[in-house]
This record gives structure tokens, C-alpha cells and sequence, in this order.
């Protein structure tokens, strides 16, 4: 049934722009806690800068993810939503709390101190909460009984699989958001600043691509399913070494103001790094198929009406043509205008 | 059986919360909007301070509808599993599409607020609008669930499977456009009360008609003028609203009115309570004939009671207390609004007496209970059924326990996000106060 597929295809697309966007932005809460007192460097601004007009986008990816699961797939609702309650919940408190804080601590600069710990703080937890999604769907801790469903939460949280999830999610975010970061200072002349995020982004990304090896090797164990699986995309695992290999040494390629002292080409690195994920994202979500539950969710046993799906898509398409000049402008007026990214000295 | 009720509260709740939020995120656009346009026609420098100082307000008071919001449309999911599997399949439309307005409004938000200075004031007055269209967009949408919940269509159900799905039929049930509207326009009236709120209190506070004074009291205008008009055709459109509980879900219409027996030339109760025993409403106050009038438009329409439905079907009887608030408050607005006019217009006055000021302060909390009362009788009223006479709520609720823990957590984030937001709003406009302001405006 290709119509499963394509669904399955465009839910992936979604989650995967949000994993990227929202790495970014729940790192860069976190810097900008990290950087706080640091009054000399303008690390902080620039994570401030990047986060402000951002994170509202953002966060409607999320909801636009859990909309298109229960839309595409409503047979996994079911299953997701009563395994999910507790876990689930506990993300959005996080994230109420996160979101308010961070509004609030542009309005009122007296408190922005302990408002920063708390978009801080939040910043690391809510990635690591989130992708707990992931071994939950791989199999193993969801309990079935006469028709009930249960998630075996104390296994959970005991299973090497689960940390090396949460390890993997923390790493990833930091390397991400200090790649982004230190574009967008380069892009800035905050100089000072790039040389800080730089530095984060060379000591955080091997121990992503450590914690990416961990979450195979655990794999063989708790999920063989998928780890059999995953083996028969083995080049699609090569290339996103390759492309970590590639952004991680762009750091070291030769600057614009070599004289100064800078290294590295930061933008070449992020592009990379975001092509590493996007290539492993692919081989793990193709071995994951067809299950979106294992053993008891598949995206056929799920799937919408047919018409809805149709209905569904003719939406996607006038939408995209409707929204992306305003992405474009969006675009343009914060990441690229060089008046937003680096105003005068004020 | 508990875990129903404890998942009705959470969710009951959480929209509650959300809903103050969120009809302020719906009113404030359109009020900026028009202070926009307004300076762009008379020039007056007030109404420019008015957007900005407006748009900061909004912008604290989106820092907890979209949170809550996202809570709302995750616990949809997480609470009511049941439900959203025939969402999912015959109703997905307006929840997808809902995201777009989302993204719009999202997007533009952030333009018109961190890339103000940039904007030529054209590209200013665009944005606004854009996020207007958004809010409302993201309101009319959500109501289609709703409406689509008290009025299903587009699908059946044959043995337990879902079939003949239409999903633009579903979209396009027969309450939609009714109910929506009423949504809309009475988020805009709420936003106009609440502006003329706080413009009237601050008046009350300053000793003369100095400059600040001046610039609330235009602000007091706009805010009485937009939400008297909006006031009426909510009340308009709100009679249409009754008129189709009328014709589909006549047991709601009969326990909003405390109606027990089906009768031409039914009374309307006004007031008062239901009482289950005597099966009469004590203590209210009833027109002969006008409920039969307003529900069908003639003296003798044939208005149903809930004696023609098994008792098990009929929603809470303290409904009717719910529906008159609502419809009190509007009407007495309405009248507000009106003596506002008369005394300015006719009588020339620049200044209004201190109880009628005292009344307009008071105008956008009622405003706001109005819109709580309407909800809460539009969902509790369609109660036992989640999709009416389709789906039972207590069918649709999950299965996992531990609700009351989670309720706890989710009422401790909401009373701490309500007093933040008290907290950050008064700060900032204790620290940027008008007369600030207005004097850096004019140098
Ligand atoms: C400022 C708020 C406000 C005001 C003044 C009114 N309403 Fe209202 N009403 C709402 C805000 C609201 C609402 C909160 O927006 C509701 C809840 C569900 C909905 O569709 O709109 C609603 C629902 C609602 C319903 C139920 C619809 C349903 O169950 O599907 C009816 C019959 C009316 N209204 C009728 C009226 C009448 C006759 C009014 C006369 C003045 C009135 N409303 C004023
Ligand atoms: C517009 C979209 C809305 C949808 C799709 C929706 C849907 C639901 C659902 C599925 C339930 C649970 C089942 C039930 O008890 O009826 C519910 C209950 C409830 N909703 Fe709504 N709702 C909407 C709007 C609102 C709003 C804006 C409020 C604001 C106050 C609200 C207040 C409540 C309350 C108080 C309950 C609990 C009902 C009870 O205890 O009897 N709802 N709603
Ligand atoms: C009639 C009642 C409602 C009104 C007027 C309303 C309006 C709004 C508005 C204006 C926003 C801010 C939009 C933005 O800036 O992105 C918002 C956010 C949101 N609302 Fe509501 N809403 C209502 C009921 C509901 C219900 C019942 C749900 C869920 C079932 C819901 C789900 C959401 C979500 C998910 C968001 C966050 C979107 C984001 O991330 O930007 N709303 N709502």
C-alpha cells in the first residue's frame, strides 16, 4: 500500500525538520544559561538573538507532528496515546514551562537571570524525554493485557537502550545548537563568540557519533528486529559518518581572517552535520518500517481513510504554496539581514 | 467510572485555562490591527503607542496560550484515544489545517514584533493583519471539531467499522459556520471589553484630562465601540446558535431552558434553578411564549423537552444556570455599550460618571466569564456523548490510571503560569508606564 508509505515518508520529513529546529533551539536555551555571566563575550546574546524569534515556529512543529500521527495513522493513536499518557504529559509540562519562561525573560530583564535557568535547564530534559518515543515504539515495554495496554515504565528507565537514547538526544542538541551558533556569530563578526561555540562543537561531536555507536550496540540486544534490519543499510550508515567526518573537519578549514587566528568554515559544518542525520535518520526510520509500534502497530494496520488521506494532502500542497514566501521572508529578515544578526553597538 | 471523571477535569481544565489565553490571542490582533490604521489615518501618535504597548501584552499573554494550547491538542490524543481514532479518520481536516494558521500567525508574530523597526508601515499593517487572519483562522478551525462533535456528519458506522467517510462533508457539518462565528466574534468582543478595561481604570486613577488621560480615554472609545458591535452580533448570531440546538440537539436546548415537557408556545425561564424533582425551574422569571418564538421564530413552535428522552441521555440540568449567565452578560453589555454611546454622542460629555466608569472596568472580566460559561455549557451540555448520539465520552476515555497525579502536576503549572503572567505583565507596565512613554514619543 504506497499511500501508508508516503504518509510515513512526510510524518518523517516533519520530524525530522523539527529534531534539527528544535535541537537547535532547546540548545541554544542552554548556552544561553551556560554563557550567562560571561558578560565580555556576546555568547548569550547571540544564543538570544537566535531564539527569540524562533521558538514559536518551532514549537508548531510539534504540534504539527502529533496532528499528522493522529491524522495519518489514527489505528496508532490508540496505542500511542495510552502508552504515552505519563511520559507524554510530563514533556509538556516541561515545555508549558519552558516556553512562558522564555517570553517572560525578554519582558521583564530583572528576573532574566533565574528564567534563563529555567529555559536552561528544560532545554536539555525535554530532548531527552522526547526521544524515549523511540525505544518505546522499538518493542519491549509496552505490557498487553486483554485489550489494555500498558508502558512498563520501571523497565524503561532501567534499559542501557533507553540511556543511550538520552545520551544521544543531550549530545546531539549541544552539537547542533554550538554548530549554529557559531555560524550565525561568525555571520554576526561576534568573533568571540565563535571561537566559544566552536570549541563546544569540537568537544561534543564525538561523543554524539560515540553515543550514536552505543544506541546500535544496545540495539543488538533489546531490538534485534530493527538492528537486523538496519544492517541492510549499511551505506546509508557510511554516508553519515562520512558527512560527520566532513563537517567535523570543516572546523579546522582555513578562515576568512586566517590572520586573526580563526579557524574553520562553520557553515560547511553544519551542513554536513545536518546531512550525518539526515542520512542515518533515513537508514533507522526505513529499517523501522513497517512498524510504527513494534509488534503490534504497522503503517497498514494504522492508516487513515483513504479519502481523509487524499483530503489531507491536497491541504499539504495549497498550504506549501501559501507559506513558504512567508518562510522565505522569515528567512531573510532574521537569519540573513545582517541589521537583525548584527546590529549597532548599542 | 473515576478515571472519567478525572480525565473530563484535566481536560476540562485545561481548556479553561487555555481559553482565557487563547480569545485574548484571537481579540488583541484585531484591536492592534485597528490602532494601526488608525494612526496610519489620523496621524496621532497615541494610537502607534497604543499597537506597541498593546502588541507587548499580546505577546506575554502567547507565551502561555500556545504552551497551553499544545497541551491541549497533545491531551487530546493522550486522554480521549478513542475519540481521536475517528478524528483521525473522518475529521482530521481542520486540525491539519489549523496548523497553517498556526505557522501564519506564528511566523508573522515574530516579524511584526522582533522585526518592527524594519518594516515599512504597509509591510507593519500587513503582518498584523496576517496574524489576525491567523488567530481567528485558529479558532474557527478548532470549533469545527466541536461543532463536528455536536453535529457529526460525513461518515457512518457499520458493525464497529468506519465507513462512506466524506471528510470535506464532515468539515462542512451543519453547525459549523453558526458556531464558529459565534466563537469568533465573541473573542473579538472579549478583546475590545478587556481593552476598554484597563483604559477605564487607568483613567480612574489620573487626576484630570491631562495627555495620559487622553490617550486612555481614546483607547476607552475604540474599546466600547468595537465591543458593542461585536457584542451584537454575537448576540445575533448567538440566537441562530440556539435555533440549531433547536433542530439537532434538541435535549441540550431543552436543558439550557429547564424544559421538561414538549409544548407550543413553551416559556422561557429566566433564572432560577432547575429543580429535577417538581420538574420545573424555581425561582426564574418566565416570558410566556418567547422560547418557542426563539427557537423556531413563531409563538407556536413545538419545542421538545427532555421527558421525550431517557434520562440516562440528558445533560447536567445546571446548564440552564450557564446558559443564562452567558446570555445576561451579553445582553447587558450590549446595553453598556449603548449608554457609552448615548452619553457621548448626545450628551456631549467628555467625561463619564465614576459607577458608569466602574461598570466599563468590569465590562472585560464579565466578558471573559461569558465566554468560560459558554464553553463549559456547550461541552458538558452535549454530555454523555463525546460525537453525539455516536460516541460515548466514557467510551473514549484511555485506559491507563494515574490521572489524579497528572491532575495535580497540570494545575500546579497553570496556577504558576497565571500568577507569571499577573506578575510579568504588571512589572513591565509598572517599569514603562504611559507617561514615559508618551513623552519620548513626542520628542
Ligand atoms: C462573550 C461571550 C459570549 C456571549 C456574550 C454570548 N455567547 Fe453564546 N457562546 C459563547 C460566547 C458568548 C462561546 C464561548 O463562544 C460558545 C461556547 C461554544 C460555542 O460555540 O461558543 C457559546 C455557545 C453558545 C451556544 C451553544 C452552542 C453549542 O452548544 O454548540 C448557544 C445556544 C449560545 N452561545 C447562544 C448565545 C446567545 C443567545 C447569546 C445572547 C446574548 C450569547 N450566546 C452570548
Ligand atoms: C473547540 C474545541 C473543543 C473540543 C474539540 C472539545 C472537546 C472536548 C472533549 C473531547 C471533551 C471530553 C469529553 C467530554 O467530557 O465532553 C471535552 C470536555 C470538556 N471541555 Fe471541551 N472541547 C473544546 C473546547 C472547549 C473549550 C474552549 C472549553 C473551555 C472552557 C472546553 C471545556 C470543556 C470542559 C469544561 C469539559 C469537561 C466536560 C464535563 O466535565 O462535563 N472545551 N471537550
Ligand atoms: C475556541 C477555542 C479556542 C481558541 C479561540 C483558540 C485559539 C488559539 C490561539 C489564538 C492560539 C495561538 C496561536 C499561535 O500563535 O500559534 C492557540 C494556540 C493553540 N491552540 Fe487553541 N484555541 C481554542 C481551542 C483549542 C483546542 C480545543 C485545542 C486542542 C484541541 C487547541 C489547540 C491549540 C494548540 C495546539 C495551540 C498551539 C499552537 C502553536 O504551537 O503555535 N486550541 N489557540
Amino acid at each position: 500500500m504506497p499511500e501508508a508509505l508516503y504518509a510515513i515518508t512526510l510524518i518523517w520529513g516533519v520530524v525530522f525538520i523539527y529534531a534539527v529546529m528544535a535541537s537547535i533551539d532547546f540548545g541554544a536555551g542552554f548556552w544561553s544559561m551556560i554563557y550567562l555571566n560571561k558578560q565580555q563575550t556576546r555568547a548569550t546574546n547571540i544564543a538570544n538573538r537566535y531564539l527569540s524569534p524562533s521558538w514559536e515556529v518551532t514549537n508548531v512543529f510539534i504540534v504539527a507532528i502529533v496532528v499528522a500521527l493522529f491524522s495519518f495513522f489514527p489505528g496508532a493513536t490508540f496505542t500511542l496515546g495510552t502508552v504515552l499518557l505519563i511520559p507524554g504529559s510530563i514533556i509538556l509540562l516541561l515545555l508549558a514551562l519552558r516556553s512562558a519562561f522564555l517570553v517572560f525573560s525578554h519582558v521583564a530583564e530583572e528576573y532574566k537571570k533565574g528564567l534563563t535557568f529555567v529555559s536552561g535547564i528544560t532545554g536539555f530534559l525535554i530532548p531527552a524525554l522526547l526521544i524515549s518515543v523511540l525505544p518505546i515504539t522499538q518493542g519491549g515495554f509496552i505490557d498487553s493485557f486483554d485489550g489494555n495496554q500498558e508502558l512498563l515504565l520501571g523497565k524503561l528507565f532501567t534499559s542501557p537502550s533507553e540511556y543511550a537514547f538520552v545520551g544521544f538526544a543531550i549530545s546531539s542538541t549541544l552539537f547542533l545548537s554550538s554548530l549554529l551558533l557559531a555560524d550565525y556569530s561568525n555571520v554576526a563578526g561576534e568573533m568571540d563568540a565563535y571561537a566559544i561555540y566552536r570549541k563546544d562543537a569540537i568537544i561534543i561531536g564525538p561523543i554524539s557519533l560515540l553515543m550514536a555507536a552505543f544506541i546500535i550496540f544496545t540495539m543488538r540486544n533489546e531490538a534485534n528486529w530493527l538492528y537486523e534490519n538496519i544492517l541492510n543499510y549499511t551505506p546509508w550508515m557510511i554516508a553519515s559518518i562520512a558527512g560527520f567526518a566532513l563537517g567535523y573537519a570543516a572546523l579546522w578549514f582555513p578562515h576568512r581572517q586566517k590572520k586573526a587566528g580563526f579557524k574553520g568554515m562553520p557553515r560547511i559544518a553544519m551542513i554536513s552535520v545536518v546531512a550525518q542525520y539526515l542520512f542515518a535518520g533515513y537508514a533507522y526510520g526505513s529499517a523501522h518500517l513497517p512498524y510504527i509500534v513494534y509488534p503490534d502497530v504497522t503503517i497498514e494496520s494504522g492508516f487513515t481513510h483513504p479519502e481523509t488521506f487524499r483530503a489531507l494532502i491536497v491541504t499539504y500542497i495549497v498550504a506549501f504554496f501559501i507559506l513558504t514566501p512567508g518562510f522565505i521572508y522569515f528567512w531573510r529578515l532574521f537569519l540573513k539581514d545582517k541589521r537583525y544578526v548584527k546590529p549597532k553597538e548599542s | 467510572m473515576d478515571d472519567l471523571v478525572i480525565a473530563r477535569s484535566l481536560f476540562g481544565m485545561t481548556m479553561g485555562v487555555h481559553i482565557i489565553y487563547a480569545t485574548l490571542g484571537v481579540g488583541l490582533p484585531v484591536m492592534i490591527l485597528v490602532a494601526e490604521l488608525l494612526f496610519q489615518k489620523t496621524k496621532d501618535k497615541d494610537y502607534a503607542l497604543m499597537a506597541s504597548r498593546w502588541t507587548k501584552g499580546f505577546a506575554v499573554l502567547l507565551g502561555v496560550a500556545i504552551p497551553t494550547g499544545t497541551i491541549a491538542g497533545v491531551q487530546l490524543s493522550l486522554l480521549w484515544p478513542g475519540f481521536m481514532e475517528v478524528v483521525g479518520k473522518v475529521i482530521a481536516l481542520p486540525f491539519q489545517i489549523e496548523i497553517y494558521a498556526f505557522f501564519l500567525e506564528a511566523l508573522f508574530m515574530s516579524i511584526y514584533i522582533y522585526a518592527a523597526d524594519r518594516l515599512s508601515p504597509w509591510m507593519r499593517i500587513v503582518s498584523v493583519t496576517l496574524v489576525a487572519i491567523g488567530a481567528v483562522a485558529s479558532a474557527v478551525l478548532i470549533t469545527n471539531v466541536h461543532a463536528f462533535e455536536g453535529t457529526p456528519d460525513g461518515f457512518k458506522i457499520q458493525n464497529g467499522e468506519i465507513v462512506d467517510v466524506d471528510p470535506w462533508a464532515a468539515f462542512l457539518n451543519p453547525s459549523f459556520l453558526v458556531t464558529s462565528g459565534h466563537v469568533a466574534v465573541s473573542a473579538i468582543m472579549t478583546g475590545a471589553f478587556a481593552i476598554a478595561s484597563v483604559a477605564a481604570f487607568k483613567m480612574l486613577k489620573e487626576k484630570g484630562p491631562n495627555k495620559v488621560y487622553l490617550y486612555h480615554q481614546k483607547a476607552l472609545m475604540m474599546g466600547l465601540i468595537i465591543g458593542g458591535l461585536f457584542s451584537l452580533l454575537t448576540a445575533l448570531n448567538g440566537h441562530e446558535s440556539a435555533q440549531q440546538l433547536h433542530e439537532y440537539q434538541p435535549e441540550k436546548l431543552a436543558a439550557a431552558e429547564g424544559l421538561f415537557e414538549t409544548q407550543q408556545y413553551a416559556p422561557l425561564a429566566i433564572g432560577g434553578f432547575t429543580d429535577r424533582e417538581t420538574e420545573e425551574v424555581k425561582w426564574a422569571i418566565e416570558i410566556p411564549w418567547a422560547l418557542s418564538y426563539l427557537a423556531g421564530d413563531r409563538f407556536d413552535t413545538e419545542v421538545v423537552g427532555l421527558n421525550d428522552f431517557p434520562e440516562e441521555y440528558w445533560p447536567p440540568l445546571f446548564v440552564h444556570t450557564l446558559f443564562n449567565a452567558m446570555v445576561g452578560i451579553g445582553s447587558m453589555l450590549i446595553l453598556l455599550s449603548l449608554i457609552g454611546f448615548v452619553w457621548h454622542k448626545f450628551l456631549k460629555r467628555d467625561q463619564f460618571p465614576r459607577w458608569l466608569m466602574g461598570i466599563f472596568i468590569a465590562a472585560g472580566p464579565l466578558s471573559m466569564l461569558s465566554i468560560e460559561f459558554g464553553w463549559i455549557f456547550a461541552c458538558t451540555g452535549r454530555q454523555p456523548w463525546v460525537i453525539y448520539r455516536i460516541m460515548k465520552t466514557e467510551d473514549s476515555v484511555t485506559t491507563s490510571g494515574n490521572l489524579g497525579i497528572l491532575f495535580l502536576l497540570f494545575l500546579l503549572i497553570y496556577i504558576i503560569l497565571m500568577i507569571a503572567t499577573v506578575l510579568v505583565l504588571r512589572y513591565y507596565f509598572k517599569r514603562n508606564p504611559v507617561s514615559k512613554e508618551i513623552d519620548t514619543n513626542i520628542s
